[in-house]
């Protein structure tokens, strides 16, 4: 490192603009209050130096204005920290950060962001994540911010860490730290060849700064560590079955617990017989109001107590199926709502120019509709949670994005004092959105309150599949226009219930109406990879290929020319022709039942494009997805072989929401809860696949785990209206193959 | 059957054979093999991901052929050989197969690599230089939800490299094979 504190600022992203979190997210709160001194510090962290981030503003309301960094002036630390960071005796880093590793692979990306800063070997860091004790409030592990925002804070944090261990070597041999040079887990005195590890320089220290994210960072183009491919940390481990996720976990007199399912949502007990259940040795039974569960000290007791239990429902009649579900959502659109962006909630429509005008101007009009199923995570490891009291402190492990959110609702379920909650995450079979809430966890709380002994609860795929949440199904209408020559005219886009995130055209229209219209719905909706952005750049691409086909324009060459000349029309243009040169798009001819097609668009700060060639089996129908090439472009690229990994696996597991994936239901109930009949991308559906990183270095990072995805579902169906002339609306597009 | 035998109390299973070691249980017979691995004997390596044989995140080997543990009664393993993942490294050197999912990152939240493990390790014991086709087809009963397919298949590729050069290796050196 060059100590030269002159070095390049980078611009830290303003949250206000990163996040744009779906309705579901809104779950906004301040940061932890955390109440420890600098006795309790040492005693939890140990001997050596620590270092934490207040955001700016926070900084400065503390009056801190002697200087840029605080001294641990008072003895307590400050409540607004967001990161922090410690080097032991030994010279170890560990980093502290409220993020979840769900197979995102961030515990190494960050891992290589700090190694980076502190000028450490990649080894030497280890990251603590997702434990409420011990970690900073994090809001939760979704929309794609944890490199953009967490990336930024631990470079910030590192970085000061380094200038703090340079100041220490300085003074203790009484030279300016600008002649000293830190590398490689040491600070080295060029002129004189002394070298002081950053264990050494640790030493004997019980040292706590605070920082505010001003420090100057590596910039992107000078990057060593990151950029570069770096394997999964801890991989041995899981290649070896050695890692406890939550399921494997166990505690000395644990019970197993299940929880008692209505026969269809909304319904609610109408008598209850539990008398078996208790009489069987070992069980304990939970009643408290509507919730009813067992807990025994095998799966297979639980089990029986549970098929023991007598219970006869009082269902809620009418409920929408999922062939009914289009018109209800159409149907019963709320009113009001609060506004914002495309018309989040519903009040405000962002619009521009006059439809009527636009329309009046159009050569070419085109009407269509186009429907998005609900459709289920399916992560595989189902949600598990392990809880214990002592006392009244209640101490839960579960697989969670948001550590934080569940410690909360644990905390009011049980009318606990926040800090007698512990929410603590292993490492997760994924999430992909579908873990945000904490139901499991009160349940097993629950369960352990009653029995008064640790519970591990761990829902069957069943209930995985039916009492945890969905991505919202969703009707989107679009009326456009466009002159002879194929310029757009005007644009009307209107989604129902599904979401506003990627609601907005990144094409230039004069004049447009974009609306988000939330509904009723019929079953529980939240978070999912992607959410809305999937359905609307589907509808917006499919709707787009159509018009170039009128217009007879090339179907690339339609989307470029109606681009605007701006940055973000030259982003997403970028990934576009990046996509088209590495798939051949130029070359490639359609014959019958085999086409190709090409979609994009833009979300989060990710731009994306993909082309798709396909082919149907007349005689079968199976469309067979032959090669998928995804551009990519988030700004400077991290780990580039796990961006890959995001990338290809996004694409795949796109396929199945594109081609097959739906949740079937009735009267309340879920028609198809099993792997067995709910199809999911397997080895054979998977085609040739190919990620292109475009590779900003002048560019902040943003998040890749969900724009990836985002572009197959409507280069797909572009393909196979070339191939076949039939233009499909519905997403699954071909549960049950396609007639030609 | 005797009126003697009461259908609802099924044998109980009082020992395994599992990674080369006898274990004393208790079981009935008709418990599923994945629990009392993951429950009785913490090996907790092999994975519950649908309960109905759909998504091979439980397999184990049973004498040396894939098995869906979770759909497997503990009773059928009878006096057979089971290995489970935590019995695939030797002597603390990795099976080339789990070396080959290091060095191709083949997983993302990797709670299937287990089982996608056991089913590989099966198939190059049964097939030694399987093709694409091959192996996509016999490990299609296997779900990777984060969508790693292309490099699992990349990792069985050079962990057959890997085998067939030390065989190679071996054979010149005048062993057994």
């Amino acid at each position: 490192m060059s100590p030269n504190r002159a070095a390049e600022i980078l611009p830290v992203p303003e949250p206000e603009i990163a996040i744009e979190p779906e309705r579901y997210e809104l779950r906004s709160k301040p940061f932890y209050n955390f109440e420890l001194d600098r006795r309790d510090f040492v005693k939890i962290f140990g001997a050596g130096i620590a270092v934490f981030l207040v955001t700016k503003d926070a900084f400065a309301q503390q009056g801190e204005s002697g200087g840029r960094r605080g001294g641990f002036g008072g003895e307590q630390i400050p409540k607004e920290i967001s990161a922090w960071l410690h080097v032991n005796e030994d010279g170890a880093i560990t980093v502290y950060t409220g993020k979840v590793e769900i197979g995102q692979n961030i515990r190494t990306s960050l891992a290589q962001a700090v190694a980076e800063e502190m000028h450490a070997p990649f080894q030497s860091i280890a990251l603590v994540m997702g434990d409420t004790q011990l970690t900073p409030f994090d809001m939760g592990t979704f929309g794609s911010r944890s490199t953009p925002q967490m990336g930024t804070q631990l470079r910030h944090v590192a970085s000061a860490a380094c200038h703090i261990l340079v100041d220490i070597a300085a003074k203790q041999w009484n030279v300016e730290p600008t002649r000293l040079v830190a590398a490689n887990g040491k600070v080295t005195d060029p002129p004189s060849g002394r070298s002081l590890s950053y264990g050494q320089l640790a030493r004997g220290r019980a040292l706590a700064q605070v920082i505010p994210d001003t420090d100057p960072l590596v910039p992107q183009d000078k990057w060593t560590i990151s950029g570069k491919p770096m394997l999964k940390v801890d991989g041995r481990d899981f290649v070896t079955g050695k890692h406890k996720y939550t399921p494997d976990l166990k505690l000395p007199g644990m019970l197993y617990g299940r929880v008692l399912r209505p026969d269809s949502f909304g319904a609610t007990i109408a008598s209850l017989d539990t008398s078996a259940a208790q009489a069987m040795p070992g069980v304990t039974v939970v009643r408290d109001g509507d919730f009813v569960g067992v807990a025994a000290p095998e799966p297979q007791t639980a089990e029986k107590a549970l098929a023991a239990i007598h219970a006869e429902w009082k269902e809620l009649p009418g409920q929408p199926s999922s062939s009914t579900v289009y018109d209800y959502l159409k149907a019963n659109v709320e009113t009001g709502g609060q506004g914002g962006r495309g018309g989040e909630g519903g009040g405000r429509p962002n619009s521009a120019g006059s439809m009527d005008a636009g329309l009046t101007a159009a050569q070419h009009k085109l009407d269509a509709t186009y429907t998005v199923a609900y459709i289920q995570h399916v992560p595989l490891e189902p949600r598990t949670a392990l809880a214990q009291w002592e006392s009244e402190k209640l101490t839960v492990w579960t697989g969670t994005q948001r550590p934080f959110g569940v410690r909360d609702e644990l905390k009011d379920a049980f009318h606990l004092d926040e800090k007698n909650v512990r929410v603590m995450v292993p490492d997760t079979g994924s999430a992909y959105g579908g873990k945000h809430t904490g139901e499991c966890a009160v349940a097993a709380a629950r369960l352990a309150k009653g029995a008064g002994r640790p519970v591990k609860l761990m829902y069957t795929r069943e209930e995985e599949f039916t009492w945890a949440y969905f991505r919202p199904a969703g009707v989107i209408e679009i009326r456009s226009g466009m002159t002879a020559d194929g310029t757009l005219t005007a644009w009307e886009f209107h989604n129902y219930n599904s979401g506003s995130s990627g609601i907005e055209t990144p094409y230039a229209v004069e004049n447009q109406l974009i609306a988000f219209h939330p509904t009723k719905y019929p079953l529980r909706q939240g978070s999912y990879r992607g959410l809305a952005a999937t359905a609307n750049i589907f509808a917006r691409e499919s709707h787009m290929d159509d018009l170039a086909k009128m217009a007879q324009l090339d179907p690339l060459a339609f989307r470029l020319k109606n681009l605007p000349n701006d940055d973000a029309g030259n982003r997403l243009r970028a990934v576009y022709q990046a996509a088209a040169d590495k798939f051949g798009w130029a070359t490639q001819k359609p014959t019958a039942n085999h086409g190709f097609g090409i979609a994009g668009g833009t979300e989060k700060g990710g731009f994306v494009a993909t082309c798709a060639e396909i082919s149907v089996d007349p005689a079968s129908g199976e469309v067979r997805v032959i090669r998928a090439v995804t551009a990519f472009e988030c700004g400077a690229v991290v780990n580039p072989d796990g961006l890959r990994n995001q990338i290809i696996g996004g694409n795949i597991m796109g396929l199945g929401g594109a081609l097959f994936e739906a949740i079937q239901f009735e009267n309340g109930r879920i028609l198809n809860p099993k792997l067995s009949k709910y199809r999911v991308p397997r080895f054979k559906d998977v085609p040739q696949t190919e990620a292109v990183l475009v590779d900003r270095r002048d560019i902040v990072p943003a998040g890749a785990g969900e724009v990836p995805l985002m572009a197959i579902a409507p280069a797909i169906g572009n393909a196979i209206a070339q191939a076949t002339g039939k233009r499909l609306r519905a997403l699954p597009m071909v549960p049950n193959g396609l007639k030609v | 059957m005797p009126a003697s035998q009461a259908p609802e109390t099924p044998a109980r299973i009082t020992e395994i054979h599992v990674n080369g070691a006898h274990h004393t249980i208790d079981a009935a017979a008709d418990t599923s093999l994945l629990s009392v691995l993951r429950d009785q004997l913490d090996l907790t390596g092999s994975k519950f991901g649908c309960g109905e044989g759909q998504c091979g995140a439980c397999t184990v080997l049973i004498d040396g052929n894939p098995r869906r543990s979770c759909i497997t009664p503990v009773g059928a393993a009878g006096k057979k050989q089971i290995t489970t993942i935590e019995g695939v490294e030797q002597n603390g050197r990795l099976h080339p197969l789990q070396q080959a999912f290091l060095e191709e990152d083949a997983m993302q939240c990797a709670y299937c690599t287990s089982g996608m493990i056991m089913t590989g390790v099966a198939l190059l014991k049964s097939n030694p230089s399987p093709s694409d086709a091959q192996i996509v087809e016999y490990m299609q009963g296997n779900i990777c939800r984060c969508g790693t397919y292309p490099r699992i298949v990349a990792a069985v590729h050079r962990a057959a490299g890997q085998i067939r050069t030390s065989a190679g290796a071996a054979g010149a050196k005048g062993e057994s094979r």
